[in-house]
């Protein structure tokens, strides 16, 4: 936990010398050609305020979720789950804002050890990366509904199909071993 | 104000009674994790909308589409593709970023191929990735994931 504190401190810093860099280039290109100050501080304005408008009720839905889903729960029911209903779960249960992709990856690892299916665990996990309800609603407000839409449900087929096939790879992998070892016994 | 921006404030407004109502003590927390991940957030905000403001201003619209709009094809794709892979941008930035890259003339696709490998594949949390699931796994997932990204982009690119 220490460890991690750390490094999203050493992130942060990391973010405001970028900030400090870009902010430098800007301003010599803007006062080497003054004439696309005007363009470039309009453009800048405008995605401002529809970010603005935005972000902190993104945030808050995000810390909402944070604070009334709680990890056991995800493991819970994620664990049980089989079939079709199982990955209809992975899929809503990984689009939850409940933090980032980073914290999915030990959960993950724990329900493959109480052995969940690794179909659901990528699908899961993809879903987790991907399809995140916030992501979602930014990407209806800068890209329109049928962009989002479209995306949205074209990556579903995918992961899920990619989601069985790994299960299928890893599963005849592990069985080429276990041919394998018995054969040299 | 548009209806998205009114929606997704709706929500969280109603959202926030609810924890209220539901739990007076744990209310406040949401938003303390709120005003927190926002300002970790906010550097890169801006650095986002500065690189958005200098390429609706400095690069014309031509250079844009040669190299991601509609005649670049398929390596145009392939490229933004790699680009979202490699980049490390909080995937709620990137949706910005990406409109600007379409206002500017990029391909639907070339846009959809950097928000779907930009959130999909992380080689930042590779190693993590690799640690907790195992290389055949974490490998598998991410290999794929590209290739799965290009085949949306490509289907998005000839429906929209």
């Amino acid at each position: 936990m220490k460890n991690l504190k750390e490094k999203q401190k050493r992130g942060m810093i990391r973010d405001w010398i970028l900030l400090g860099i870009i902010l430098i280039i800007a301003v010599l290109l803007l006062s080497i050609f003054p004439d696309r100050k005007e363009l470039v501080i309009n453009t800048l304005w405008d995605y401002f305020i529809e970010m603005a408008l935005i972000l902190p009720a993104v945030m808050v839905i995000l810390g909402l979720f944070a604070v009334f889903v709680s990890k056991e729960t995800v493991i819970k029911y994620l664990g049980k789950a089989s079939g079709i209903k199982g990955i209809f779960l992975a899929i809503i249960l990984g689009a939850l804002p409940t933090g980032p992709l980073y914290v999915a990856f030990p959960m993950a690892a724990s329900l493959l050890k109480k052995g969940a299916k690794i179909s659901n665990i990528i699908v899961f996990l993809s879903a987790w990366a991907c399809i995140k309800i916030p992501q979602e609603l930014v990407e209806l407000q800068f890209l329109g509904i049928r962009f989002m839409l479209s995306r949205l449900t074209l990556t579903i087929i995918f992961i899920v199909i990619m989601g069985i096939f790994i299960e299928k790879v890893v599963e005849w992998s592990e069985d080429g071993k276990n041919i394998k070892s018995s054969g040299g016994v | 104000m548009n209806v998205t921006a009114i929606i997704i404030n709706v929500i969280a407004i109603i959202g926030l009674l609810i924890a209220f109502a539901k739990d007076r003590g744990k209310a406040t927390k949401p938003l303390k994790i709120a005003g927190k991940s926002f300002i970790r957030m906010l550097p890169m905000v801006f650095v986002i909308l500065i690189i958005i403001g200098l390429l609706l201003g400095f690069v014309p619209a031509s250079q844009i589409s040669r190299f991601v709009g509609e005649q670049s094809g398929m390596i145009g794709i392939l490229l933004v593709g790699v680009a979202g892979a490699i980049l490390h941008i909080p995937a709620l930035l990137s949706f910005p970023l990406a409109a600007s890259l379409f206002e500017d003339g990029a391909s639907v696709s070339a846009v959809a191929a950097f928000i779907t490998t930009l959130t999909m594949i992380g080689t930042i949390t590779l190693p993590l990735e690799i640690k907790e699931l195992g290389k055949k796994m974490a490998i598998l997932r991410n290999g794929i994931s590209f290739v799965i990204a290009i085949v949306i982009a490509l289907i998005m690119g000839a429906v929209l």
